[in-house]
């Protein structure tokens, strides 16, 4: 094992070696054999079923940035857990929401959290949003050889950029490719139903709490016409998961809020089954 | 051929001690002690970028004296080492005393290898606990051994003369602003014993928080806040501390813990404490 030492508990050369500041680079040089990616996958024939997360929504309001999460995990036609946790804060300023396989892309959040924080700590300073979200991309392809196995993970990166003063959202493909996404963005299953409400119901005007109400909305729509993506579950008290990244840093909202939220969205789908609507001119 | 000349081991080892010695007392002190809520660190360092005190990990801090690039070197190690350490096991897997360790082997294997020249650093690695009593502070001097250390700590060019001081005045249950007045104080009387002034901005401040409800305790003091800490109720403890001072600053360095200077006794204390683990001074 890489982390205990060999010759007489001395740290190896490489670790005294000045040069990058990324632990990824640190890593693929010293134990390649630890990157989530670089694991061997024995030939399999169809696809590998494994707990997959779904979907995953970000939206910008006026002083900052949403990112919100449903809680269900599938493998195949079953719902593999149920209070899974998708998104995570990156840092201080920026948080990282995963759709794909479950068990790949909490690892790879993990590791993305390291690199973020070791950084931090060898320079002094924080990497750019921009930096930040470059990073991610060259994780994404480090995982290629998995995703062309069935085995992908999709990040949407949100965070605020503190250079500029305001919040932004990237999203990526399987490869690693990276896009900014104006206003709002959704990944996973269920993004697509949960993308029409996001066009629907975003403004640039929106304050904190209306901006997390328009994320239980799209999540709400994803579930309701996504088998994979899960609603608001009242009766075990599970409820989306919703990051807010702010110039102050950094908060998921606390159950409590988000279920007052959560329960202020069902009721006025009893009244109205699809939402609210928007005005046809 | 001439034959090398014959310098007994004793002598060759005594030579490279003095060197190190000299290149460390040749910086500016470090002083580390406990106070009610965690650890403080306060070193004299007029540079903003160039840091004595750094981050390590959740609840681990550096701090260091002595030539920069060799504890700067030890230093990234020691962060890539952790970071190393907690992906590979769990974050709590990370303890100073496994890094003190190691930095003692690195250190040790330097100091007694021909080939190498000494490093001139002497090194505290601390961490906080969920209580006064679980904080550790660990002194690495440059010949590898380890000095378990409670209370407070000084380290680099006047450290005996500080320590005394720091002894003298120290209690576990100060507070911030008592326990950064009290290392400022012992710090800004120079070898003559006059007085300096040391503003904020000639000081670099840090603390590990135990009461921070991120899970990185590590925090940088500067600017506004850290002025505030020294400017208030500098009197009160001024007035009470100045009576006792003529008479322990002469004797007291030097009977009191020896930091630094008195490297054979350092030394073996530090072998027996480190085996035994938790040893109690």
């Amino acid at each position: 094992m890489t982390a205990n030492f060999r010759d007489g508990g001395r740290l190896p050369a490489a670790f005294l070696t000045p040069g990058s500041s990324s632990f990824l680079d640190f890593l693929s040089d010293h134990a390649p054999e630890q990157l989530p990616g670089n694991r061997p996958l024995p030939p399999v024939k169809g696809p590998v079923e494994a707990p997959h997360g779904t979907t995953i929504v970000a939206l910008t309001f006026d002083g900052g940035v949403v990112l919100a999460g449903d809680r269900r995990a599938t493998m195949g036609h079953m719902i593999a857990q149920r209070d899974i946790e998708k998104v995570f804060p990156a840092d201080e300023y920026s948080a990282v929401g995963i759709a794909g396989t479950a068990g790949l892309a909490v690892e790879l959040v993990k590791l993305f959290q390291l690199e973020l924080e070791h950084f931090e700590k060898v320079e002094g300073d924080t990497l750019s949003l921009e930096g930040k979200a470059n990073r991610l991309s060259a994780m994404i392809r480090g995982n290629l050889g998995m995703a062309m196995q069935g085995l992908a993970v999709i990040p949407l990166f949100a965070g605020w950029d503190v250079e500029r003063s305001r919040g932004r959202i990237f999203s990526y493909d399987v490869t690693g490719g990276r896009s900014e996404e104006h206003g709002f963005a959704a990944v996973g299953s269920g993004s697509i139903f949960a993308r029409g409400a996001l066009k629907k119901l975003h403004r640039e005007d929106l304050t904190e709490e209306r901006a997390a109400t328009v994320a239980i909305q799209a999540l709400y729509d994803a579930a309701d016409d996504d088998s994979a993506t899960g609603g608001p579950d009242l009766t075990r008290r599970i409820f989306p998961i919703i990051s807010v990244i702010t110039g102050d840093g950094h908060r998921r909202l606390p159950e409590a809020e988000v279920s007052e939220l959560a329960r202020a969205v069902l009721d006025g789908r009893l009244q109205l089954p699809n939402g609210p609507q928007a005005p046809v001119l | 051929m001439s034959t090398p000349f014959y310098v007994s081991p004793q002598q060759a080892m005594a030579d490279r001690a003095e060197y190190a010695r000299k290149g460390i007392a040749r910086g500016r002190s470090v002083v580390v002690l406990q106070y009610r809520d965690g650890i403080l660190f306060v070193a004299e360092n007029p540079s903003r970028a160039l840091h004595k005190v750094s981050e390590i990990y959740d609840r681990i801090a550096f701090a260091a004296v002595g030539k920069y690039n060799e504890f700067e070197n030890l230093r990234i190690g020691g962060v890539r080492y952790a970071d190393l350490r907690g992906y590979t096991y769990h974050r709590e897997d990370v303890t100073a005393r496994g890094l003190a360790n190691v930095y003692a082997q690195t250190l040790g294997t330097i100091f007694s290898s021909v080939g190498e020249k000494p490093y001139e650093v002497e090194l505290i690695v601390a961490e906080v606990g969920d209580a006064p009593t679980d904080d550790q502070i660990y002194r690495l001097p440059h010949d590898g051994s380890i000095v378990d250390e409670h209370g407070s700590v000084a380290v680099g060019g006047d450290a005996d003369r500080i320590s005394g001081r720091l002894d003298r005045d120290h209690r576990d249950d100060m507070t911030l602003g008592e326990a950064l007045r009290l290392a400022v104080r012992s710090l800004a009387r120079d070898p003559n014993g006059n007085e300096r002034e040391l503003t904020a901005d000639q000081l670099e401040v840090a603390v590990l928080d135990r009461t921070r409800p991120q899970q990185r305790k590590f925090k940088r003091l500067s600017g506004e806040p850290l002025e505030r800490l020294l400017a208030e109720t500098a009197g009160d403890d001024d007035s009470g501390d100045d009576s006792g001072e003529p008479a322990a600053a002469p004797g007291g360095g030097a009977e009191e813990t020896g930091a630094g200077k008195k490297d054979t006794k350092g030394k073996d204390e530090g072998k027996g404490e480190g085996k035994a683990g938790d040893g109690e001074e």
